[in-house]
């Protein structure tokens, strides 16, 4: 274990896992992902950046709904089923209960203006965050087996593909991500073995 | 409309089997979703499909919630509407655990035992090139996502205000480390006063 590994924390048990992802869940308008990072990464520690981004490689590439995927990959991680169980309720339960409420109370959401103006700037803010998730994950491109400018490719590639060429994601997902999987390998296996890329597991 | 018990079995299939089909996340099999429960089944009106989904994405939490007020709007609808009573209330709730262990459980099976296989295996050259070469994608996918977000407002003379929100948020993210709940509640509390 490098240092860096030893500086994570962790959660204590599934009562905690559950907590934390309920807050978390209540924090993310349109879309809780910019959050998961945050609170996970930045503030609890629970795993670095390039981990993060390893784990949301596998959730985005398995099938269903993304973010679930990612959860239960954490709360597995550290409590096996009933860890996974427990963060993916926390991540559930509380946004469940408030959404069928509004949709009792609205039976869809009101034709207030000022209601309609809110959820216009939540919004716009919720961009941001999900641009500005992107951005710093960017950083562990650097350490990237393909290298910095292969790596740097693929992202922009892929950004072209869906922001601007609007292709389906799981063409670009599957389409490119073969590609960099492929030179990925192919770069690794002209590598001596351990020579870096373990410090980023966790103990059991 | 009443629905029989085959009815109920059809819907949780329905979104057992879609969710093992929507790679890159639940939303991406919302079209067949519509074709099944709006064009198919009658089920649904096609304003309330669209509703569930708006509903979802503004409120708090993971967008597969559009999922679970699909499900509820077709108990509702099934038990007589809102106002019939408690039965309309249980099928709902019917309704919402149908479909969401429907597209949560298949895909929450094959993702887990994918991870543990993973997991033993992490030393395998394939698996960690598998989990190297795909970050630049999702990376780069990440940030399509914000932008298709902000770009779906395309006059600019309106929705530049908009824009810059969406820029200073993404800014003081990168920059400090302001806690993100206030960043929300003051793009939120901006657009309740029409500023934006």
């Amino acid at each position: 274990m490098s240092s860096e590994a030893q500086a994570l924390n962790h959660p204590r048990s599934k009562t905690e896992l559950f907590v934390v992802f309920t807050f978390l869940a209540l924090q993310g308008v349109g879309g809780v992902l910019a959050v998961v990072q945050h609170e996970l990464v930045e503030r609890r520690k629970w795993m670095t950046k390039a981990q993060f981004v390893e784990e949301w490689s596998v959730a985005q590439v398995m099938p269903g709904p993304n973010v679930v995927n990612l959860c239960l990959m954490i709360g597995g991680k550290y409590f096996g089923i009933a860890g996974a169980l427990a963060a993916v309720c926390g991540l559930i339960g509380g946004p469940l209960v408030l959404v069928l409420g509004l949709a009792i109370l609205f039976g869809g959401l009101a034709d207030n203006p000022s209601a309609q103006g809110a959820l216009k700037g939540m919004g716009a803010v919720s961009a941001g965050l999900v641009i500005a998730t992107g951005l710093k994950l960017s950083t562990t491109l650097p350490k990237n087996p393909m290298g910095l400018w292969a790596a740097l490719t693929f992202a922009v590639l892929s950004f072209a593909g869906v922001g601007i060429f609007r292709l389906p994601l799981a063409w670009v997902l599957l389409g490119l991500g073969s590609v960099a999987c492929f030179l990925t390998y192919r770069a690794l296996r002209h590598v001596p073995p351990k020579a870096e890329s373990k410090s980023d597991r966790e103990a059991p | 409309m009443p629905l029989s018990p085959q009815d109920w079995f059809d819907l949780f299939m329905h979104f057992a089997v879609l969710s093992l089909m929507g790679i890159g996340g639940a939303i991406t099999t919302a079209p067949e979703m519509h074709r099944f429960l709006v064009d198919d089944k009658h089920w649904l009106t096609d304003e309330s499909f669209s509703s569930c989904i708006a509903l979802a994405q503004s409120a708090p939490g993971p967008n597969v919630l559009f999922v679970a007020l699909m499900g509820w709007q077709v108990g509702i609808n099934a038990g007589g509407g809102l106002n019939a009573g408690a039965t309309a209330w249980w099928l709902g709730l019917l309704g919402v655990t149908l479909t969401m262990v429907g597209i949560m459980l298949p895909s929450s099976i094959l993702t887990y035992k994918a991870t543990k296989w993973a997991q033993v295996n992490r030393d395998l050259i394939a698996v960690q090139s598998f989990k190297s070469g795909m970050a630049p994608i999702v990376i780069g996918l990440l940030v399509s996502t914000g932008w298709l977000l902000s770009a779906a407002h395309r006059d600019f003379s309106q929705d530049w205000k908009l824009w810059l929100i969406t820029a200073i948020a993404s800014g003081l993210m990168l920059k400090t480390s302001i806690h993100l709940l206030w960043l929300v509640a003051a793009g939120g509390i901006l657009g309740a006063a029409g500023l934006l």
